[in-house]
């Protein structure tokens, strides 16, 4: 299960608003081992493509280096599929690289709704999960 | 003196646990071969024929190796190598 702040899920759905029709991406880090995400990290799609995100690799460096001195991992790894559900692609299956990571993917194809739904992908094997949002009355 | 060769968590099967491993070499490749001898697989993990795997990111110290002059890339001692899984996918309709 993940769990996650509101105010986190609402901000990882404001950029994927943002970045539509374009794919949105990006991390929540939290402290190594706690599984807990915390801090939100967006990141540019190098790609600035409707069906397909990478992070900008200089800024990926960047980003897992503060993650390191902060003694943090990436808990979330988010981006959005425009056009298609929340659910991993056979892309997004084969890059999966980071198998301790919740991979939250958010749909922005419907303007009214929005679907947000978090998966584990270890070794091309997709496991999908709870997403328990905290801090809401 | 030596190269500092940060290995991500997903490749550290290949050095036995080792977050940073030591290596020699004066470019990117030869370094990838000297690593090889003491960390057989970790080659195939990071080169796919003539180039570097295409969702691999190899920085030497804060450059993408893609920018400078790829596997060709010359290192020296004292420099840091770090290498990243690329974070990519999307929805792209089947």
């Amino acid at each position: 299960m993940l769990s996650i702040d509101s105010d986190l899920v609402e901000a990882i759905i404001a950029h994927a608003r943002r970045d539509h029709p374009d794919e949105a991406c990006g991390v929540v880090a939290g402290p190594t081992g706690s599984d807990r995400p915390l801090r939100l990290v967006p990141m540019v799609n190098a790609e600035r493509s409707p069906t397909f995100y990478r992070f900008d690799s200089i800024e990926q460096l960047a980003v897992w280096r503060e993650m390191d001195q902060r003694d943090e991992e990436p808990i979330v790894i988010y981006h959005s599929h425009t056009a298609t559900e929340a659910y991993p692609s056979r892309t997004d299956v084969a890059y999966a690289a980071e198998p301790a990571a919740h991979y939250l993917v958010v749909s922005t194809r419907e303007t009214d709704t929005v679907e947000i739904r978090s998966f584990r992908i270890v070794d091309g094997e997709v496991t999908e999960e709870e997403v328990h949002v905290t801090g809401r009355e | 003196m030596a190269i500092d060769v940060r290995i991500p968590t997903i490749l550290r099967q290949y050095t036995g646990g080792a977050k940073a491993v030591e290596g020699v070499g004066d470019t990117v490749a030869a370094l990838i071969d000297d690593l090889e001898s003491r960390h057989p697989g970790l080659r195939n993990r990071l080169v796919d024929g003539e180039g570097l795997r295409r969702f691999v990111n190899v920085y030497l110290n804060d450059e993408d190796v893609r920018f400078l002059e790829g596997l060709k890339t010359p290192v020296s001692d004292g420099d840091t190598v770090t290498v990243l899984p690329a974070v990519a996918g999307g929805g792209i309709r089947r």
